[in-house]
């Protein structure tokens, strides 16, 4: 679990790609996030329409959210050590092109 | 199909821990309804029969639902079904070839509906088989209809008004009737709706997997799955009416384990 | 190998076996029990394995999964058995699985369920119809192969009589050409190779697959296998006297034993009367009646029902000649198919009256 005393950073354990065309807005890995680090954008829409999760500093690389989600729109990266992050969305997280086939 | 992560300003070397899909699934994309339960079960299914390098002896027949889609989309051999009739399909084959690892794949409606006699029969004959039900309480795809596990009190399309004990009866509980019959040796049920349940359904496959490699007899894992579209209700609400409906009259946990005595 | 007397639902079962069957599900139901009975003795010991199913629906179903991994399968049961296989039995044309089935049947009204198919959509089953012992003995190994041949049903036609009646015969095992490896069979052995293996009724491959072809063309492909089958499977039928017959009675299975008998009688008496028995009822032999249906000559069909393979040679002889029902319903009160009206002197009557009748109409 992250620290509850709020700092600029935050320890983060890994990172996920998001194949954000995949995504059709469910929210089931919104709550599976232990960290609470993804949160579903509001008026950003993917191609189909749907909203699609963000990520912020944080991730443990639980894998919860790989595993609970319908449409395979996760990769999980755990890093060889945990970093400390600046707290904010991540900006690697979004990926531009379909992962899937 | 693996992705290397996009540049971070500073970017910690790492592993890549799940990909996005399973190797043994040929597409993630597929028709099935945003919050369904069935993909995530399905990929519990395929990551076990992975990790217990079961993909080359492993054959699965599949019943008609949603979830039908999934005998095209797996990388192992699949053996398609008509509604209900799975367990007897999946008995030719284990008897036809017994070294190979035999499982079905079942909706509630196809199981305990129209197969409800075949699922029975081949628990009573001990059948070396895995069947695996997903259990949304619906006929999914017909547009989300009563079946035999449909619990009191639930609407859906032709029981508009919740299920009713005195017009449409009780549901049946499937794992805890076949736990009853001897020759099932391991009657396990799970849930999608939550990470932590996820993990313990993987639990129950890889013991039913493992069983009908040491030849212990049938092998049965209902899983509940969440259907938003059947349960008229926004997919981020699925997770927690499973639990406080469907859960709570078909109870997770493991139901029989005769090969373990605790 | 010796003859022996053998009762035919043992002779069936040994034949089977012979032919390489190794895998048998069953309900029992008279007059079809004693074949599950004799299957449930032999398989084991050739290392077989033979089900008691719970139910027919079970049965075809068990029947399936082992036809999927390429082992030699067979199935069946009675008239009524098989209207509860039915769906099955057509999803597994489409599957394009080999399975052998037998009906042994209450008598002959089951023509149009064998024959026609009594499931849903377009599909065909090869049909055999033996008329006696050594006959059933041919043409269960030949149902074997015309399944793995054409990887469709084979519907083997029997009836109480050639269950409960014993005869002479020698079983040993046929030899027929060379036939293409199971390579469709399931094993597990293409699971994660990319091109895992997938028999269904619905597709024909998976997603990804460089052919993959959707489900119209997949069951236009369906439809093409079974024009294939209609005609390149040829159509059996035994001929008597169809040089110089004025009246030619066409008879399938038991009955048309009865008929040969008659016909060969009646022949001996100086009659010109001629049979054809269709040994394959499907494929008929339509264009071996279509061409005898010339000139002044007339029909009669013999069937123990109301007429249903009086359809199939009309449609054959297409208005050319007269065809006339000389058949009917004939059961005794078990229901088991025994036909009190089945016997030589009644036959004997209705084929010379039938004759002195297409003379008359001819003056």
């Amino acid at each position: 679990m992250s620290s509850k005393v709020r700092t600029d950073h935050v320890l983060t354990r890994g990172t996920v790609i998001i194949d954000v065309e995949a995504c059709k807005g469910c929210d089931l890995c919104i709550d599976a996030c232990k960290p609470g680090v993804l949160t579903m954008t509001e008026l950003l829409r993917n191609e189909r329409g749907y909203r699609f999760p963000e990520l912020e500093a944080g991730c443990t690389a639980c894998r919860a959210c790989a595993q609970i989600c319908p449409d395979f729109v996760f990769q999980v990266w755990k890093f060889d050590e945990p970093v400390e992050m600046m707290r904010g969305p991540v900006p690697s997280s979004r990926s531009g092109e379909r992962a899937t086939a | 199909m693996t992705t290397e992560p996009v540049t971070l300003r500073e970017r910690p070397s790492g592993r890549m821990v799940d990909d996005f899909k399973p190797s043994l699934m040929v597409a993630g994309q597929h028709g099935l309804c945003a919050g369904c339960g069935e993909p995530i079960a399905l990929r519990s299914v395929v990551e076990i029969i992975e990790e217990l390098a079961l993909v080359t002896r492993s054959v699965a027949v599949f019943g008609i639902g949603c979830y039908t889609a999934f005998s095209g989309n797996f990388d192992v051999e699949a053996l398609q079904a008509l509604h209900g009739r799975a367990p007897s399909l999946a008995t030719g084959v284990k008897r036809a070839k017994p070294e190979t690892i035999v499982f079905t794949v079942q909706g509630d409606g196809d199981m305990v509906n129209e197969g409800l006699q075949e699922v029975i029969h081949a628990a009573a004959r001990g059948e070396r088989i895995t069947c695996v039900l997903l259990n949304n309480g619906v006929f999914g795809e017909t547009g989300g209809h009563m079946t035999a596990t449909t619990v009191l009190g639930q609407r859906t399309k032709n029981t508009l008004d919740g299920r009713d004990k005195d017009l449409h009866g009780f549901p049946i509980l499937i794992s805890n009737l076949l736990a009853q019959l001897e020759g099932a040796v391991y009657v396990a049920r799970g849930a999608v709706n939550s990470a932590g349940n996820v993990a313990r359904t993987r639990r129950m496959l890889k013991r039913a997997f493992e069983l009908q490699a040491a030849g212990a007899g049938f092998t049965f894992v209902e899983i509940l799955t969440m259907c938003p579209t059947g349960w008229f209700i926004e997919t981020g609400e699925a997770p927690d009416y499973l639990d406080e409906h469907l859960a709570a009259v078909h109870t997770i946990g493991v139901v029989k384990d005769t090969a373990d005595p605790g | 190998m010796t003859r022996r007397l053998v009762e035919g639902s043992e002779a069936i079962a040994e034949a089977m076996v012979a032919a390489g069957c190794r895998f048998f599900s069953g309900y029992p139901m008279t007059p079809f029990t004693e074949v599950l009975e004799h299957m449930a003795r032999l398989l084991p010991d050739v290392g077989g394995v033979c089900m008691n199913a719970e139910s027919e629906l079970e049965a075809v179903g068990m029947a399936w999964g082992a036809a999927s991994t390429g082992t030699r399968s067979a199935t069946g049961s009675v008239g009524q058995g098989l209207s509860l296989m039915q769906e099955s039995l057509s999803e597994i044309c489409h599957a394009r699985l080999p399975l052998v089935v037998l009906n042994m049947a209450r008598g002959q009204g089951d023509y149009y369920q064998a024959t026609r198919g009594g499931g849903h959509g377009d599909y065909r089953h090869i049909v055999l119809a033996p008329s006696d012992i050594p006959e059933a003995v041919r043409l269960a190994q030949l149902a074997f192969d015309l399944a793995d041949r054409w990887r469709n049903p084979v519907m083997f036609l029997g009836d109480y009589y050639l269950a409960h009646v014993q005869e002479a015969v020698e079983i040993s095992p046929l030899e027929f050409p060379p036939l293409p490896a199971k390579d469709w069979g399931l094993d597990g052995s293409s699971g994660g190779t990319g091109a895992a293996r997938m028999i269904s009724p619905i597709a024909r491959n998976k997603r990804g697959d460089p052919e993959y072809i959707d489900h119209g063309a997949h069951l236009g492909l369906i439809a093409d296998a079974v024009r294939a089958m209609a005609e390149g499977v040829e159509p059996l039928a035994e001929v008597i006297g169809a040089d110089d017959a004025e009246l030619i009675v066409v008879a399938y299975g038991t009955p048309g034993r009865y008929v040969r008998f008659v016909v060969e009688e009646l022949r001996r008496e100086g009659l010109p009367v001629g049979m054809v028995r269709p040994i394959t009822l499907w494929p008929f032999p339509t264009e071996l009646i279509e061409s005898l249906a010339t000139g002044d000559r007339a029909f009669a069909v013999y069937e123990l029902n109301t007429g249903q393979m009086f359809d199939d040679v009309r449609l054959a002889v297409l208005g050319r000649c007269p065809v006339e029902f000389i058949g009917g319903m004939s059961f005794d009160q078990s229901g088991f198919g025994i036909a009190p009206d089945l016997g030589v002197e009644p036959l004997r009557d209705r084929i010379r009256g039938t004759l002195d009748n297409a003379r008359k109409e001819r003056v």
